[in-house]
């Protein structure tokens, strides 16, 4: 795995990339490079992070225009060869925008921007991005958004539910989530999007490393 | 070449809560207006648009709507069209 190097997208407004970027290298000793979100050029990363932040201001829609850049479009072939991609609030949002998640982020039901720790359900093993196999099927990672509250129709909720998509759940629901989803992945496991911040957590002295887990398995094949 | 000016408006599915208008809706009845049922907030995008003929400016506007001013998993739109 000495090769192996993670794609840390950077958008005009992202700002959680360094700190990706520093639990991934310092935390993991995992190689990153980022991206800038006008490259179209995935070849020499291996698995990609869309990081947090406000993509272009969040105008129109949180995620709505980092949508259409060249990255993103040349995302779609780098999904479908099995590569894995993480994306950490704004980038949860980016991935439901351009399709590659289903539902839609939106504001929170308390309209509060909140920052805080939440307790979370591992719920599904799809793509091994928890530790489900461990005695804690309850992990605490910090959230920092105003538009996290997850939304989607019945159809696509029963689809999640059945097909085990959903990833995480807020034990106290603190954005007015359907279902307290917190986290969900597509179908073949190799895409995850989250709200809360794992690469927030990935030290004890800022408060747990329960973040760790699922930015180690970004180097899974 | 024909000039259309459009009015999108978007706005949230009457299936989705949107608390941004509760808190509007708050504020009104605090303000001492009587008598508000429902209180939903949308977004008007205005669009200055040229093309051959107003069937040809609402397919473009069609596919702006669908593809970016409206996410259609949350929001429902419509658009009116004047000629200039």
């Amino acid at each position: 795995m000495d090769n192996f190097t993670v794609g840390v997208v950077v958008f005009p407004g992202s700002n959680c990339d360094r700190d990706v970027s520093w639990a991934l290298e310092g935390c993991l000793d995992i190689r990153t490079k980022y991206l800038w979100h006008e490259s179209s050029d995935l070849s020499d990363v291996d698995a990609i992070v869309l990081p947090g932040g406000f993509s272009y201001g969040d105008y129109l829609r949180c995620g709505a225009i980092a949508r259409f850049s060249p990255l993103i479009n040349a995302l779609d072939e780098f999904v479908k060869s099995g590569k894995r991609v993480l994306g950490i609030c704004n980038g949860f949002q980016i991935l439901t925008e351009s399709g590659f998640l289903p539902g839609a982020l939106t504001a929170n039901k308390n309209l509060n921007f909140i920052c805080d720790d939440v307790e979370l359900d591992i719920v599904s093993s799809k793509g091994s991005w928890f530790n489900n196999g461990g005695e804690k099927q309850t992990i605490k990672l910090p959230i920092a958004h105003g538009e996290g509250r997850y939304h989607c129709d019945s159809d696509t909720l029963k689809k999640l539910v059945d097909n085990e998509l959903i990833a995480l759940r807020y034990k106290n629901n603190p954005n007015g989530s359907s279902f307290d989803i917190a986290g969900i992945t597509n179908e073949k496991g190799n895409v995850l999007g989250l709200m809360p911040h794992p690469e927030r957590a990935c030290d004890q002295t800022i408060g747990g490393t329960d973040g760790l887990f699922t930015l180690k398995s970004l180097i899974l094949k | 070449m024909d000039q259309f000016a459009v009015k999108v408006f978007v706005r949230l599915r009457p299936s989705v809560l949107d608390p941004a208008g509760e808190a509007t809706k708050s504020a009104s009845i605090k303000l001492g207006a009587e008598g508000i049922k429902s209180l939903r907030i949308g977004k008007m995008i205005e669009v200055k648009i040229e093309g051959n003929g107003e069937n040809e400016v609402r397919e473009k506007i069609d596919l702006l709507c669908d593809r970016l001013f409206a996410n259609t998993v949350i929001e429902d739109y419509e658009y009116s069209l004047e000629k200039l």
